[in-house]
């Protein structure tokens, strides 16, 4: 059956270029996002942008050094809220877990990491806004420590069931407690996969906006005060973007370009960490 | 001579699994017992009970008495973590911590557990590693990584990482079953050197070996013991058909 043959292989190479033109539809987004921002934000990117707070309105210049500010320290807050509990629930998950109480909290986890962060931000302004009476960047670093716990516990647990048994086997049977264990055998080999988690996840609620605006709020000025309305560079990015000021606009586009650098950034390392584990 | 450890009418269960059915046996200190027999016959599974390894496994269940010196380990109120200092183990792959230098893995049941000064770490890595012939291969690489040594050299690291903190009893699960014949002989001639100090227990499906090193033989088969005694009397004249049938070849 010649004919056949050559009609599958007609049908192989069609298939295979379909498949080709899906990949590529795939890349085109974000290399047209990609592009795009480069193109509005490099002309608009100036030492000033990193210097400044935003211009009277009105007026020409300024930057966003205060939402850079604003959103660094919101991220650290969200970290050191978040990461003890993510990595400490992974350890419990992987190690200690195994019971229908470890099934109900992944269960959890992935339905939290599936909430709008809209929804996040909701709770957190209940939770803190309404009775600490006004907006801060404590709220907004709890809205993003929210995010953020899922996808570390996710992520550290998964890299902890990947750590080979012969290592526990190992400690233990050196007289090392089961704890010490978890945390200076188990954890330490998962090292170079949880830091690349932990990365990714910071470039999550590096960008995210939704859940700051109910709780950072965002500020015109330099705020260092965590118990008051903070500046964050996705909210500003939004505030501009939507001002009916030319010169905004720019800086907007500055902004969106600065945004997408650090994660691409981010992305960069936690790739370098995730190549350092496959060496060894 | 003094017997180091003893089972008493030692069960394991896993579940339903009966693993192991009512062993007594003792094993002699400064001796090396071997325990032989078919894939799935429970002597590993004997073995880990020895250091009380099972406790990690929520569904294994140990009845008996195992006595080190007289105590029962499995008493209530007994540490597992104390136990195991007692009774180190080294396991049938090698498993150096891959994270770790040569050097840190001779003292990682120090380093894990707390502090150790320089002087008292330098002495100990040089004499744990000249006692398992490994020191003049590395003494030049000590800071090197483990996973850089070959499977036999890890092998004899490991066995370095476990007399470091000086156990009394030595658990050995297959531990030339991964290393090829140059490596396990060096294994074997350890092993003969180490008994002067230790109590030795390995498990070996290899019937050459059990003959070569050890000083007393245990048959299992399907969770019983079958047969224990001196290993030249097991090789040579057993006293249950099924241990000479095993031993010539006819199953397993």
């Amino acid at each position: 059956m010649m004919q056949s043959v050559t009609c599958r292989k007609i049908k192989n190479h069609l298939m295979s270029g379909v498949m080709l033109a899906c990949t590529l539809a795939v890349l085109i987004p974000l290399g047209l996002i990609f592009f795009h921002i480069l193109k509005m934000g490099v002309s608009s990117l100036s030492l000033d942008f990193f210097t400044h707070v935003p211009a009277p309105t009105g007026e020409p210049g300024g930057g966003m050094a205060n939402g850079m500010f604003g959103s660094a320290l919101m991220i650290a807050g969200a970290s050191l809220i978040g990461l003890p509990i993510g990595i400490l629930g992974a350890i419990y998950l992987s190690e200690f877990g195994g019971s229908k109480v470890s099934t109900v909290i992944r269960f959890a986890a992935d339905v939290l990491s599936g909430t709008p962060s809209i929804i996040t931000g909701m709770v957190a302004y209940t939770l803190l806004v309404v009775p600490m009476k006004g907006f801060s960047g404590l709220a907004g670093s709890v809205a993003l420590a929210m995010i953020m716990i899922p996808i570390v516990l996710r992520t550290t647990e998964e890299q902890l069931k990947m750590v080979p048994g012969s290592l526990r086997e190992a400690s233990l049977a050196l007289g090392v407690p089961f704890w010490r264990t978890s945390l200076k055998v188990t954890l330490r080999s998962a090292l170079s996969g949880v830091l690349t988690g932990i990365l990714l996840a910071v470039a999550r609620i590096a960008g995210e906006t939704a859940p700051l605006l109910f709780t950072a709020l965002g500020n015109q000025f330099w705020s260092k005060n965590v118990l008051q309305p903070m500046a964050a560079l996705p909210l500003q990015i939004f505030s501009f973007a939507i001002a009916p000021y030319e010169d905004w606009h720019r800086l907007a586009w500055a902004g969106a370009l600065v945004l997408v650098t650090v994660m691409f950034a981010l992305s960069l390392t936690a790739r370098y960490f995730g190549r350092m584990k496959q060496a060894g | 001579m003094n017997n180091k450890v003893k089972l008493e009418q030692v069960n394991i269960h896993f579940g339903r699994t009966h693993a192991v059915r009512d062993i007594s046996m003792t094993f002699p200190e400064n001796s090396v017992t071997a325990i032989i027999g078919p894939s799935g016959c429970g002597k590993s599974t004997l073995l880990r009970s020895m250091n009380r390894m099972h406790d990690l496994v929520a569904s294994a269940r140990v009845t008996g008495k195992i006595l080190v010196d007289d105590g029962d380990i499995y008493e209530k109120g007994v540490d597992p973590v104390a136990i195991r200092r007692r009774v180190g183990m080294v396991f049938q792959k090698p498993n150096p911590f891959p994270a770790m230098s040569i050097y840190d893995n001779v003292i990682a049941g120090y380093k894990l557990n707390g502090r150790l000064p320089r002087e008292e770490a330098d002495e100990i890595v040089e004499s744990c590693l000249k006692r398992v012939a490994l020191w003049d291969e590395v003494k030049d690489r000590l800071k090197s990584s483990a996973m850089m040594l070959s499977g036999g050299q890890q092998q004899r690291l490991c066995i370095a990482r476990t007399i470091a903190v000086k156990p009394e009893v030595i658990l050995m699960d297959e531990p030339a079953s991964a290393l090829d014949p140059i490596s396990t002989l060096k294994i074997e001639e350890l092993i003969e050197e180490l008994k002067e100090r230790y109590t030795i227990i390995i498990v070996t499906h290899n019937m050459q070996q059990a003959a070569r090193v050890s000083d007393y033989t245990a048959f299992l088969y399907m969770g019983d013991l079958v047969e224990c005694g001196e290993t030249k009397k097991i090789f040579t004249t057993p006293e249950e058909k099924r241990t000479e049938d095993y031993i010539t070849g006819r199953f397993g």
